[in-house]
């Protein structure tokens, strides 16, 4: 029997059924592999329910740093004889299969390993409580994986110490289990595993969060003081994050009152109008949605839009259309944020690619909010939300001040002899604005969405309504200087042949490009971080004779909206496209691209070129 | 849309209050609505409410959603900021609003069609929230803007303009706001100024949700025989329950009612209301007996009138969630950014 063996690059997948208590385990695991200095990139892959169905979690520990998930299983931890068939057809030739042999089955594969720990004989004479039983079993068989697979038994010790700080009482039988299934393994699994994990100092410096952690967080820096939201999975954990966080941070010692709102809303038509009337008043405000979410927002969005109205909205991308698949990630909501509402309308978005630009963008969100006097999204999804990421960690710098944009203050108001709410006075597109309650005779105006001039006053006269519309295009034209620039992979280009590609594609990129390259096709790379365009994407677009861009949606909706905005031929762009909702792999773009490059798409015509 | 730009000047020798200022003080713009327009009569009493109070403008906002009704914050306050949201949706932005500087006083102006159908989700839950807000519900039966539709209040049995019967029951927005728990409910009508004035300065200084329902004739669509809420049709059912007197800090009580009949309710900040009871059984403490009353003046097509239910213990939205004393949106950049010494032991405890 031939056996995978390989030292810090596995993949390991655990089946379990839903509400066992098997995530946390397995995120400890994760964790484990995280604290012995090897990158990992967990992947909970969760049915829309509470309880019964199969649920998997998938952990790729890297040393290379590839982080994007990989097809094919190294090491199956199957504890669900419900998705036994799936699970066993999974596992790589050589690979290994752990399951919980107090029940002895055949699994009809001979190139595979057989691994079998009796979980439930052992829990049982171990442990009276019923429930205790089941909950035990997941840390039973991270006991006997930590053997396997030569990791410090200390590392988890420490991990389930700091789990239960506070229910200090759980900490003996958790280690307890952690051991019986480590001392099983010792006594009867000896040299069954050629997997393993030597410890390594590759996770300095770096931290392993999620993106709506990470988000959350990146609100309470920058600023914000009121969370208006609606349950909607895979955006909730943010919410949640925030509130978590501000209870840490924004508790007046004094007083013991809060410095920020937390409003869980009765829909998502009035977190959002929340989110804008406390950002009319000048108190930051955001709320945290998904797709099904801002199709029932636009209206308001519109609003902010024309009124120019600062908000921040979090759309953490799940599967559509419509209900969709609420736990699966895509890339889909691009033209529906970027376009959203009725009119003439387009958004700021900024797209982070990992946590730690989660929490930048979320701080830089509001910034950029204020200072355009817009709505701003923030276009994460659910696998980098949801999604525990190997990342840097977070940096802040200390003299970096809130730019609140052009707020008139009383002194102002009391310098000017006349004011316009949207009046250009700087060339900009950019008009100062006022907050109720500065002046007791100066700077009050109504805020509609109805057409107004650039005294705020209601008018019905199509070309002063014309001339508003303009200026708030060339407001939008202008905002590229105050986003994220693009990310070039390469220092110069090297190649004919570009690739254009954004958010959580990140994780599987590098190993792509890699692959590309070692089979004779080297290719630029550039990731997209915002909206509207920044030139360099034009140009990038322009040095390159043909562009793969690669998105997580059926529709190619980035590659619609660069031909929407800006002088380019479509047949130049060639799309890598991915909507299974399964994180993308870097097999699946390497395979798609060197496919198109063998076939004769790329040819393209001298009537094409012009 | 007018194009008429309202004079300024004013008679020296107006009467002013407190602060100083006259009642033109406290005007807004010319209105745009049908002469007659009862919503415009709810304009003026909220002038005078505001005018004898003596508020400064600039400490208001005024919120509204879309229709006839959510056009009229332009015709009063003008040194007040205003807000004209989207169709049904002023609650969430004056919630919204609140929660960025409770320091504000928001009045809310809605009609029955903003409020009773479209955004009938969003007034429940901010009666629900206990809003700290004055919420102005101008009710006239009809859709204005769109010529003539029946709205959720209109009554079964009313006719049209146009003879078209009403086949649904109305919804009776101050019980459904009673039975939600907010904690002052009124109704009253645009043509009884004397009421409605009152009650606007007891709402105006009740730290809670604050609902008027004033019945507010529309004189284009719904005006005619076979309309009950034509202005005929309101002065013959209309049955005062209270009388009140609403009573800044510190000042005499000016009306003189019969003992046994009058009842002081406190305020939050110390000011009260004294009612005159019309019936001596009606307690407007009581939530129970208002829903009741209320039910019963539905059958037999009465409009009870004045103060239906009041709840001084409330807490209002910003209290419930234990907000800050200083606004939301005058905390100081210290106190909301943690700083990088706070995120290294965040980083360590993620790594």
């Amino acid at each position: 029997m031939s056996k995978i063996s390989s030292v810090n690059e596995f993949v390991i997948k655990f089946a379990n059924v839903n509400g066992s208590g098997s995530a946390s385990a397995n995120q400890m695991f994760a964790k484990g592999i995280f604290r012995s200095g090897i990158p990992v990139s967990p992947k909970n892959i969760f049915p829309s329910n509470i309880q019964g169905l199969p649920t998997w979690f998938e952990i790729r520990a890297s040393e290379k740093g590839y982080l994007g998930r990989k097809a094919g299983i190294d090491f199956m931890v199957a504890m669900n004889p419900q998705s036994y068939a799936q699970d066993v057809a999974e596992i790589n030739p050589g690979g290994y299969l752990l399951y919980d042999s107090s029940w002895k089955r055949e699994f009809h594969r001979d190139d595979i390993n057989i691994v079998e720990v009796p979980l439930t004989s052992l829990c049982v004479d171990e442990f009276s409580n019923p429930k205790t039983r089941l909950l035990f079993k997941n840390l039973v068989y991270v006991g006997a994986l930590a053997y396997l697979m030569n990791i410090d038994k200390e590392v988890f010790v420490n991990l389930i110490n700091e789990q239960f700080t506070g229910k200090e009482k759980l900490i003996a039988p958790n280690v307890k289990a952690l051991e019986m299934g480590f001392n099983y393994a010792e006594s009867n699994l000896s040299d069954v595993c050629d997997i393993k994990v030597k410890v390594s100092n590759l996770t300095d410096g770096m931290i392993l969060t999620n993106g709506n952690n990470a988000g959350g967080l990146g609100c309470v820096y920058g600023g914000a003081t009121v969370c208006a939201w609606y349950p909607i999975t895979p955006s909730t954990s943010l919410a949640e994050s925030y509130k978590k966080y501000c209870d840490q941070f924004r508790i007046d010692e004094v007083t013991g009152k809060n410095n920020f709102a937390f409003v869980q809303a009765e829909d998502e038509l009035a977190s959002i109008g929340m989110a804008i009337g406390a950002n009319w008043n000048g108190a930051r405000a955001f709320t945290a949605t998904s797709g099904p979410g801002i199709s029932l927002m636009t209206e308001f969005i519109g609003l902010a839009y024309f009124a120019e109205i600062p908000v921040v909205i979090f759309n953490i991308q799940r599967g559509g259309p419509s209900t969709g698949m609420p736990t699966r990630t895509q890339q889909s909501d691009i033209l529906s944020c970027a376009y959203a509402s009725h009119g003439d309308t387009k958004h700021v978005m900024l797209i982070p690619s990992d946590p730690k630009e989660c929490f930048e963008f979320a701080a830089d969100a509001f910034d950029v909010s204020d200072r355009l006097q817009t709505p701003v999204f923030v276009l994460s999804d659910l696998d980098i939300g949801m999604n525990d990421w190997t990342c840097p960690e977070f940096e802040w710098d200390d003299k970096r001040e809130f730019d609140r944009g052009k707020v008139l203050s009383k002194d102002e108001l009391d310098s000017m002899d006349s004011w316009g709410r949207y009046l250009d006075v700087d060339g900009d597109g950019i008009p100062y604005r006022t907050l109720p309650g500065t002046h007791p005779e100066k700077g009050a105006y109504f805020t509609r969405g109805s057409s107004h001039d650039e005294y705020a006053k209601y008018i019905e006269d199509g070309e002063a309504n014309a001339r508003n519309l303009t200026r708030i295009q060339k407001k939008f034209n202008g905002a590229t200087k105050f986003l994220p620039k693009p990310v070039l992979k390469q220092e110069t280009n090297a190649s004919s042949i570009g690739l254009i590609y954004f958010g959580s594609t990140e994780a599987a990129m590098q190993e792509s490009l890699d692959q590309l390259s070692a089979s004779g096709h080297p290719i630029d790379a550039m990731r997209i971080r915002a909206f509207p365009f920044d030139l360099e994407i034009w140009n990038f677009i322009n040095e390159h004779e043909s562009i793969f861009l690669v998105e997580q949606n059926r529709d190619a909706q980035m590659k619609t909206l660069l031909i929407a905005e800006g002088k380019i031929n479509p047949r130049k762009i060639l799309s890598v496209l991915c909507f299974d909702g399964a994180p993308i792999t870097a097999k699946f773009i390497t395979d798609s691209i060197i496919d198109t490059l063998a076939s004769d798409q790329l040819l393209l015509t001298a009537e094409d070129l012009k | 849309m007018t194009y008429i730009v309202k004079p300024i000047n004013s008679h020296p020798n107006l009467e002013r209050n407190h602060l100083g200022l006259t009642r033109r003080d406290y005007e807004g713009t010319i209105s745009t609505l049908c002469a007659g327009c009862g919503h415009d009569s709810v304009s003026a009493a909220i002038i005078e409410a505001c005018y004898d109070l003596s508020l400064s403008s600039d400490q208001i906002a005024k919120l509204s959603g879309i229709g006839c009704s959510s056009k009229s914050p332009s015709y009063f306050l003008n040194q007040a900021h205003g807000f004209n949201s989207v169709h049904g949706r002023m609650p969430s932005v004056a919630t919204g609003a609140n929660l960025g500087n409770q320091d504000l006083m928001y009045l809310g102006v809605s009609g029955d069609g903003d409020t009773a159908a479209i955004g009938i989700g969003q007034f429940m839950h901010a009666a629900r929230r206990q809003l700290n807000i004055t919420y102005i519900l101008e009710n006239n039966g009809t859709y204005g803007l769109t010529k003539g539709q029946f709205s959720a209040t209109n009554d079964q049995g009313s006719k049209s303009k146009y003879g078209e019967e009403n086949l649904l029951a109305p919804i009776d927005l101050p019980a459904m706001a009673i039975q939600l728990g907010a904690g002052f409910v009124a109704r009253s009508f645009s043509g009884d100024k004397d009421q409605l004035v009152p009650l606007l300065k007891a709402a105006m200084k009740f730290k809670g949700f604050a609902l008027i329902d004033i019945i507010s004739p529309c004189v284009t669509f719904n005006n005619h025989t076979g309309s009950t809420k034509s202005y005929d049709h309101i002065r013959e059912h209309n049955k005062s329950v209270s009388s009140l007197d609403f009573v800044p800090i510190g000042q005499e009580i000016k009306a003189d009612y019969a003992e046994g009949k009058k009842m002081d309710v406190p305020l939050h900040d110390g000011a009260k209301i004294t009612l005159e009871k019309l019936t001596s059984e009606y307690n407007p403490l009581d939530k129970g007996e208002a829903i009741q009353r209320l039910n019963e003046a539905e059958k037999t097509g009465t409009v009870l009138t004045g103060l239906l239910y009041i709840n001084p213990e409330v807490k209002d939205h910003a209290e419930i969630l234990n907000i800050s004393d200083t606004p939301l949106n005058k905390i100081s950049d210290e106190n909301l950014c943690p700083g990088a010494d706070k995120l290294k032991n965040i980083n360590s405890s993620l790594s």
